[in-house]
């Protein structure tokens, strides 16, 4: 295990005894692109809109990326058979580990989850094992339209949750991080300290938008404006039981909540299911506890790199190393303090 | 479907789950080609080539289905001797009439046989040559794979790896189902294409059986709805025609050529259903005396359809104009058109959620900025009524399987919002208490309708009251108020009342069957016990036909409906579609009529033989058997036939319809590319429901217009910068995607570039966002059955930059019509070719030169 396992706080024990960890797992291969998870996500969080209301140039996706208002997000990639081929294999290439492996190959950790066949993201010779025997080898498409609906990730170790000065952020019961508006003070620092870029402040009204004009019929009222916002897994909602908005109204069950442990495995099965079909360029995102952020509550299934999709293929959490600087900093103060000792004790010989 | 019924496409997504291939043809690749097995590229307007083509597959390579096609389908009755094909005269079939376009029909007739106790002549062989069978083979003989290819751009393997899949997806243990939407329908020939598919799923067996059929996919909500109890000109409640004045005069001249009682099948029950609906609707004053209130109904005397109205409007003979739920100048074909029609109108009401188009045309339209219209000219008082939303008013939506369901009402209209159902309640009353003491004969149907709802505390009449009176009643009797349990109920004598014949039961037992609610998990596949479909709960229709010739299923994995020896009846998982003690042996006795004369292999029991049609000797102005034929104004020659268009479409010529030169004649130049419209996921039709909401808008906030890389390149396209796009009728200007998912197709021996746009976006000030209008560039060319406009595939010139501004404008498309020679008689010709008599030789006929074309703006 890695060092920022021995800081206490965010460990899994913490999120109490009664609840289990909840996850998300977004499913692209079956996403088709509504985005009802976008307008389901704002008529229930009551998030002002977004954008100045001009096409985005970016396929069908005019809202670009998460953000403070904008808490799913659907993308929208236009691909031709070459990069299709390379999908598939580089997602071949994945089977077997049940992890991804980051970093250089010396830091690996071993395998120390079950193998099921899952697939992983990271480089190529990467131990291939339970991989599907002679799976068919259907033709490649000449076209394909990938739609993925992103959400925040609500790491394992969250590094927005780890930076915040205020305690505005707190890990919940069922394991995911919520900001609590009337806490935070819009300092940012959450917003530098999120790997995948999810967090971020919301706009304090001193720039409008054509719809946030005062004057404008589609003016809204944006509450808590200044402070940092993101995806609370509904958990208004998930306190009463209730799926939060975005896996309530997908229509082809693209998304799926539930228990973090049963989305990983629902996950899993999908991608083994899919390599069986041939269909290698699935992998698994998110389901490994030993990358850089212990692995996500919103586990997805790609259908390509990670970086096609605007996620980060090694996300680190920033407070990662601070272990490992604290110590280094401790020896290296102890080094200029014996350093000092044997230059005052040396001054003294003299 | 993904990407306009994204809700039912669930349910294609579970299938596809459990393994089911699913193919999408389609001009452009789309959120559902995303997520289809295969994705077929088709030029827009072609799909009775592909359909043929399949047919013609189907029927060669013996993929079909002989048990069901020769006993439940007219295979085997044999036509007329007159009868002539589209092969032997060109494209047309015989009766043709070259003046109005229709045709005489008969000898589209079967021949009769007074040995049959139907009448009809058969060959149950499917040998002779003038059976249906042998006549459908020959019309299609010619729609090889290679010229599916030529007329549809469709590679050879991709159509026979279609046709392969099809085929062996299809018969005792398999089923396929067509799903399809406006890219079918919105044509000079729409009707034929859903013919077209219904004669390959006859051909395939794959009708009557459950995972089978072809399901229309609705534009809106409960537009079935507005079909059964219809919004149609032509139609009243139940699918029973419109009176035709001079045809109709009394109610026996009606019943008698309308629902004739010597037919086979349930529609020579037609009286009753037509007597129940004069009692409900005119109540004490229908009496067996006056025809029960016959008289009260008005006639048709034409086609009143949209368009035929829009055109009567600048003859200044239609005064006012209720539009509902509908946004013409936006979403109606040739917006200019629309929008100046409707400034020679009196007055018109528009009932919507916004202020959209249609109601601020008068000050912000495109003709107040080009100079056409000026407000302070415009006489056109415009009412605007606020409506509520599907969410604050309760009554019923009914879908595509129709599923008659309940929606109850969450929440009060806001402010002066008010229902359709107050709204005309109300204007009833009105209307009512102001001619109650007229002595006008004109005013004594108004006076005479039953207009008795229970309203609530906010004056909303009861829409359970409105259904129960649809489901019928008894009128008088020991049950008398009491609802009928079904259609069979129904009587002609005045005995019963009823709004609608088919919906007969959603209120048996004086229970709301359409807000029945049983989840799914707690009912079987069928899901009986969720809302009510009609007719009476069946959902399947003509399912008799899922069981074979002795009434048991076609196969244990498709079993629906059979029929249970021991115990005589038919039985199953769903209603059965058949008279419920008829023995699949049954043969029809002679002198028999009605549902009494169905043999026990006659599943279609709404056909007057009982069959499912290959060939419709009768219901299609346009041809007993769809034809490939070219859309108005296409730049490809006709492959297929001399006729280039279809001869039977029906024109609207008028300055400002304008068509484009069609093929090589000159001047096609001018209008190379092809455009098809569509709608996005995120919005909603003409935007009256999306262009007005924040979360909706941002998600498609502007017009835009798909172009293929080669298009781009040609015509030097900007990604995402402006792009202009001229048809004869206008130009708008719109952002251009530039996208693989469009592609060129070749057609004709001619590279096509289609072009892809959708038709949310129009002009104004009030909606969050606007854009020119796609519709703008639309003509009027209506498919001869069913009067719609042919929007899928229509020519236009695209270049980048945007479009000139004012009166500019008008002179720019003025320009292009010019330089293409354009004429309002430009692509009118019925015909497209001439014969010379003594050599036979096909000629192009002469320039039209007359008649004289309607004044039109």
């Amino acid at each position: 295990m890695v060092d920022f396992l021995e800081r206490p706080g965010e460990l899994m024990e913490a999120y109490g005894q009664d609840t289990e960890r909840k996850g998300f797992f977004t499913d692209t291969s079956i996403c088709i692109g509504c985005k009802a998870c976008e307008v389901a996500c704002k008529e229930w969080n009551q998030n002002p809109m977004k954008g100045d209301l001009e096409i985005l140039g970016s396929s069908y996706d005019n809202t670009g990326s998460l953000g403070a208002n904008t808490w799913r997000h659907v993308a929208f990639i236009e691909q031709g058979q070459e990069q299709i081929d390379k999908a598939r294999e580089s997602g071949a290439r994945l089977v077997g580990l049940g992890m991804p492996a980051f970093g250089a190959p010396e830091t690996r950790e071993p395998n120390t989850t079950e193998d099921l066949g899952m697939p992983e993201f990271g480089s190529p010779g990467v131990r291939i094992k339970n991989k599907v025997d002679n799976p068919p080898n259907p033709d490649t498409p000449e076209f394909r339209w990938l739609m993925s609906s992103d959400v925040c990730k609500h790491c394992t170790y969250a590094g927005c949750l780890d930076v915040c000065p205020t305690g505005a952020l707190y890990r919940t019961e069922y394991g995911t991080v919520v900001v609590q508006d009337d806490i935070c003070n819009g300092c940012g620092t959450c917003v530098a300290g999120c790997p995948f870029g999810v967090i971020e402040r919301r706009d304090t009204g001193t720039i409008h938008t054509k719809p946030d004009r005062v004057d404008s019929r589609y003016s809204m009222d944006v509450k808590h404006k200044g402070t940092a916002k993101k995806c609370t897994f509904c958990f208004d909602r998930m306190v009463d039981g209730q799926t939060p908005a975005c896996a309530q109204t997908c229509p082809t069950q693209s998304i799926q909540y539930g228990g973090r442990e049963e989305m990983v495995d629902n996950a899993k099965k999908r991608v083994t299911a899919m390599h069986e079909k041939g269909l290698t360029e699935a992998r698994l995102y998110g389901a490994n506890p030993n990358d850089g952020v212990g692995g996500i509550g919103s586990v997805f299934l790609l259908l390509d790199e990670p970086e096609v999709y605007g996620l980060p293929p090694d996300p680190q959490v920033p407070t990662k190393d601070l272990p490992k600087m604290y110590k280094k900093v401790g020896i290296a103060a102890a080094g200029m303090l014996a350093a000092a000792a044997t230059a005052f004790l040396g001054a003294r010989k003299k | 479907m993904a990407e306009a019924h994204p809700v039912g496409f669930q349910w294609v997504a579970e299938a596809k789950a459990r393994g089911a291939k699913l193919v999408h043809v389609d001009p452009r690749f789309t959120r559902t080609s995303a997520m289809a097995d295969k994705h077929v590229h088709i030029r827009a307007g072609t799909d009775i080539a592909l359909l043929g083509g399949l047919i013609r597959h189907v029927i060669e390579n013996d993929m079909w289905f002989k048990e069901y096609v020769t006993h439940y389908t007219n295979a085997a009755h044999l036509v007329d001797e007159g009868y002539q094909d589209t092969e032997d005269l060109d494209g047309l079939f015989s009766g043709f009439d070259k003046d109005t376009g229709g045709y005489d029909n008969a000898t589209w007739q079967y021949e009769k046989d007074p040995y049959e106790a139907d009448g009809i002549a058969k060959d149950m062989t499917l040998q002779h040559p003038r059976s249906v069978f042998q006549i459908l083979r020959r019309h299609y003989s010619r729609y090889t794979p290679e010229m599916v290819g030529n007329v549809t751009g469709i590679k050879t393997e991709d159509f026979l790896e279609l046709a392969e899949l099809i085929g062996k997806n299809s018969g005792r243990e398999r089923t396929t189902v067509m799903a399809y939407a406006l890219g079918w329908t919105q044509h000079s020939m729409g009707s034929q294409f859903i013919r077209t598919a219904a004669i390959l799923q006859l051909l395939l067996g794959n009708m009557g059986r459950p995972g089978g059929g072809i399901m229309a996919l609705r534009g809106h909500a409960t537009i079935q709805g507005s079909s059964d109890i219809p919004t149609l000109f032509n139609l009243l409640p139940g699918y029973l025609p419109f009176p035709v004045a001079g045809k109709h005069d009394t109610l026996r001249d009606y019943l008698d050529d309308a629902v004739p009682k010597d037919q086979k099948g349930f529609w020579s029950n037609g009286d009753a259903y037509m007597v129940s609906l004069l009692k409900a609707w005119f109540g004490d004053d229908a009496t067996e005396e006056n025809d029960f209130g016959y008289q009260y109904l008005p006639r048709l005397t034409g086609a009143h359809g949209t368009y035929q109205t829009l055109m009567r409007m600048f003859d200044k003979s239609v005064d006012g104009y209720f539009v509902l739920g509908q946004n013409p100048a936006v979403g109606s074909a040739n917006g200019r058109m629309q929008r100046l029609g409707m400034s020679n109108l009196k007055w018109m009401v528009v009932r919507d959620f916004q202020l959209i188009e249609t109601a601020t045309w008068w000050k912000e339209g495109p003709e107040i900025a080009t100079g056409e219209l000026k407000t302070e000219d415009i006489a056109t008082e415009v009412f605007f009524m606020p409506a509520a939303n599907h969410t604050e008013k309760a009554g019923t939506f009914t879908q595509t399987q129709r599923l008659v369901q309940w929606r109850h009402q969450a929440i009060t209209p806001p402010g002066d919002a008010r229902s359709e159902l107050e709204f005309f309640y109300d204007l009833g009353v009105r209307l009512k208490e102001k001619l109650k003491d007229s002595t006008d004969p004109r005013d004594k149907p108004l006076q005479a309708m039953t207009w008795d709802y229970p309203v609530d505390e906010h004056g909303e009449p009861s829409a359970e009251a409105v259904l129960k009176e649809i489901n019928g009643y008894y009128t008088t009797g020991p049950n008398a108020g009491k609802p009928v349990d079904n259609f069979n109920q129904y009587k002609a004598d005045g005995s019963t009342a009823g709004g609608c014949w088919i919906y007969a039961g959603v209120y048996a037992g004086g229970i709301n069957h359409a807000a029945n609610r049983v989840p799914g998990k707690d009912q079987d596949e069928m899901a009986h016990q969720w809302a009510w479909a009609w007719p009476a709960n069946r959902r399947i229709l003509y399912n008799r036909a899922s069981a074979d010739l002795d009434g048991n299923p076609w196969s244990e994995r498709k079993k629906l409906v059979w029929w249970d020896e021991e115990q005589e009846v038919w039985t199953g998982k769903d209603v059965p579609d058949f008279p419920i003690k008829r023995p699949p042996s049954t043969k029809t006795a002679h002198d028999t009529h009605g549902p009494d004369a169905l043999a026990g292999d006659d599943p279609f029991i709404m056909q007057s033989d009982g069959k499912g049609w290959l060939f419709a000797p009768k219901g299609m102005n346009d041809g007993p058997m769809p034809t490939h034929f070219e859309p108005a104004e296409s730049p490809v020659t006709n492959p297929l036939y001399p006729q280039q268009e279809s001869p039977s479409r029906v024109l609207i010529t008028s300055r400002g319809n304008q068509l484009a030169p069609a093929g090589d004649q000159p001047g096609a130049e001018v209008f190379p590319h092809v455009f098809t419209t569509y709608r996005l996921t995120e919005h909603q039709t003409a935007g009256g429901m999306s262009r007005f909401l924040p979360y909706l808008s941002e998600l498609q906030p502007e017009m835009f217009v798909e172009v293929s890389q080669e298009l781009a390149a040609e015509a030097g396209l900007e990604p995402y910068g402006w792009a202009t796009i001229a048809s004869p009728r206008g130009a708008i200007e719109a952002k251009v995607l530039v996208t693989q998912r469009m592609q060129p197709v070749v057609a004709g021996g001619k590279t096509v570039h289609q072009i892809g746009m959708p038709f949310h976006f129009g002009v104004g000030n009030q909606a969050l966002v606007t854009g020119d209008s796609v519709n703008d560039l639309l003509g009027m060319t209506l498919d001869p059955n069913v009067y719609i406009q042919s929007a899928k595939a229509v020519a236009c010139t695209i270049m980048p930059g945007r479009r000139p501004r004012g009166p500019a404008l008008v002179k720019f498309v003025e320009d292009l019509r010019e330089q293409a020679g354009i004429t309002v008689l430009t692509g009118h010709r019925r015909l497209t070719f001439e014969r010379d008599a003594e050599t036979m030789e096909v000629s192009d006929p002469p320039t039209l030169t007359d008649p004289e074309p309607h004044t039109g703006e």
